[in-house]
């Protein structure tokens, strides 16, 4: 029963978080090239993107005359439910977590390889060039990331001896059952908070993020990777021919992607669920910030705000070209990746015993 | 509920098996195909071995199942452009088919089949602990013979794609 409860309620949260990531997307926006966003709908015109998805669900849906009916409503359904399914195997807190599979990292990177399925039904079914141009973009571009993404995971998890994401949160705080060391030589078990998370447990995993999130960036089609979707090439990219409720679903999962992407970044790398503040002399600020809902407060905190670094980093780069991204993939992220792969190896073995 | 679950994912396995064959458009195809390979993973999920599961999904669905489409839209296939194969490519097609299924039927029989469809020894040997530790103790050989042909395939592949420089 709570299983059905809590699917409902993350299921509006997402949609909700989708529209509000939105406005703060527009508004952080015209902050930064000096405008104002949208004030007109609303205080601060919050209500402007509930007024423009109501406007949206009102649309005619148009299917193409010689697109691929079938595919073409499937496609929008695969991107949504696939990003939706990735929420199960995170952890929101000490106490819950959908399904405690021990394969959850890797059933993860299962999920977003299905998007890429989405993504090309949709690009093919249109029967459009320019989709059919921004599909096979995306497609170049997230299977090569993948590559990256997974070595940076791996780099992580060879530290942690585990696929499960709850294990993996419960090795980098106060709750922790193994012994954490902060750059290897201070112990801080009992301490927690920042000091024990992934990024401060050895020198090179805050590469391994660095690079996670670059290629995080390239999975969501996010600028500085956006070229499937690049307005002055291709129009629209793959969602060119989609109209009213079916662009609806596309955008939201694009959203909800990046918060998914975001989530398992907070995960892996910034301790998940534990607090930032450590336990100091006698103000045992970890054992007292530590909880089912501090919990949830504090992976929700930390998964917003590298959804805001993806937006910040959307406006003030400009878009990369097509050899550029392979070159940046392919020549420099990837090898980087294997060394991190290696230096992993070493530090469990020669660090850690 | 095992043997029925069974029941069904096979029935679903081969239903889509068979569209993939008697799809005429190659994108729909190629989905099918996507379908099925869905339904061994579902099936190595039932046999516990999750690993293995989301193995076959990364590989298959997310990896050469992609790539296969990329390449079917690149080439535009219609029935139109499609060329009639040669009666010695259907008989040298018809040949080797049958001498795989002569192949199965010759290891379910030697295997003694059996009828229960499915039975676990060990139920956890499919968790990527016992996994790995089968592959580097057990199985080490064979699984470093296996990555030097996956190299080797690399390295022809790389050869293949580059361009000659005169």
């Amino acid at each position: 029963m709570a299983f059905y409860f809590i699917s409902i309620v993350l299921l509006g949260f997402i949609a909700v978080y989708a529209l509000m990531a939105v406005w703060a997307e527009r508004k952080i926006s015209a902050w930064i090239q000096d405008r104002v966003g949208p004030v007109v709908t609303g205080k601060y015109g919050l209500l402007q993107t509930f007024a423009d998805i109501f406007k949206m669900l009102q649309k005619e849906d148009i299917t193409p005359t010689l697109a691929d009916k079938k595919l073409f409503l499937a496609a929008p359904i695969l991107v949504f439910t696939a990003v939706f399914m990735g929420f199960a195997t995170i952890p929101f807190s000490p106490t819950y977590i959908s399904s405690s599979i021990n394969i959850g990292i890797f059933y993860l990177l299962a999920i977003v390889s299905i998007e890429v399925l989405g993504i090309l039904m949709a690009g093919w079914a249109s029967n459009n060039k320019y989709a059919l141009l921004g599909s096979i973009r995306s497609i170049a571009q997230i299977i090569s990331y993948e590559i990256p993404a997974a070595l940076a995971i791996l780099a992580v998890i060879m530290l942690f001896q585990t696929l499960n994401l709850q294990e993996i949160c419960m090795q980098q705080g106060i709750l922790s059952k193994q012994k954490i060391y902060f750059f290897g030589f201070w112990e801080v078990s009992k301490i927690g908070g920042f000091f024990a998370w992934t990024i401060f447990q050895a020198p090179h995993l805050f590469i391994a993020f660095i690079i996670y999130f670059i290629a995080s960036l390239a999975e969501c089609n996010r600028t500085p990777f956006d070229i499937p979707e690049a307005e002055s090439e291709l129009v629209a990219g793959f969602h060119v021919e989609y109209t009213g409720f079916k662009f609806g679903a596309l955008f939201l999962a694009e959203y909800a992607m990046m918060f998914l992407v975001s989530m398992i970044a907070a995960v892996l790398f910034f301790g998940g669920w534990n607090t930032p503040l450590p336990n100091l002399a006698s103000f045992a600020l970890a054992d007292y910030t530590t909880g089912t809902y501090w919990g949830i407060v504090w992976i929700l905190l930390k998964a917003l705000s590298l959804v805001l670094l993806q937006v910040w980093i959307r406006w003030t780069f400009p878009r990369y070209r097509m050899d550029q991204l392979m070159t940046l993939c392919w020549k420099v992220l990837i090898p980087l990746s294997f060394v991190l792969v290696l230096f992993s190896g070493i530090w469990k073995l020669f660090i850690l015993n | 509920m095992s043997h029925s679950l069974f029941y069904l994912l096979s029935f679903i396995t081969l239903f889509f098996a068979l569209l993939v064959v008697f799809a005429k458009n190659p994108i729909h195809s190629a989905l099918y195909m996507v379908m099925t390979f869905f339904a061994i993973t579902c099936h190595y999920l039932i046999l516990n071995a999750q690993f293995l599961a989301i193995v076959n999904f990364i590989v298959y669905m997310g990896a050469i199942m992609v790539l296969i489409l990329f390449s079917i839209m690149f080439l535009n296939l219609n029935q139109a452009t499609e060329p009639q194969k040669s009666s010695l490519l259907k008989f040298a097609g018809v040949i080797s088919a049958g001498l795989l299924m002569l192949t199965l039927v010759g290891a379910i029989v030697k295997t003694g089949g059996g009828d229960v469809p499915f039975e676990l020894i060990k139920p956890d040997i499919g968790l990527v602990k016992n996994l790995g530790k089968v592959l580097f103790n057990e199985f080490l050989l064979p699984f470093e013979i296996a990555s030097v042909l996956l190299l080797s395939a690399m390295v022809g592949a790389v050869l293949l794609a580059k361009k000659e420089i005169n």
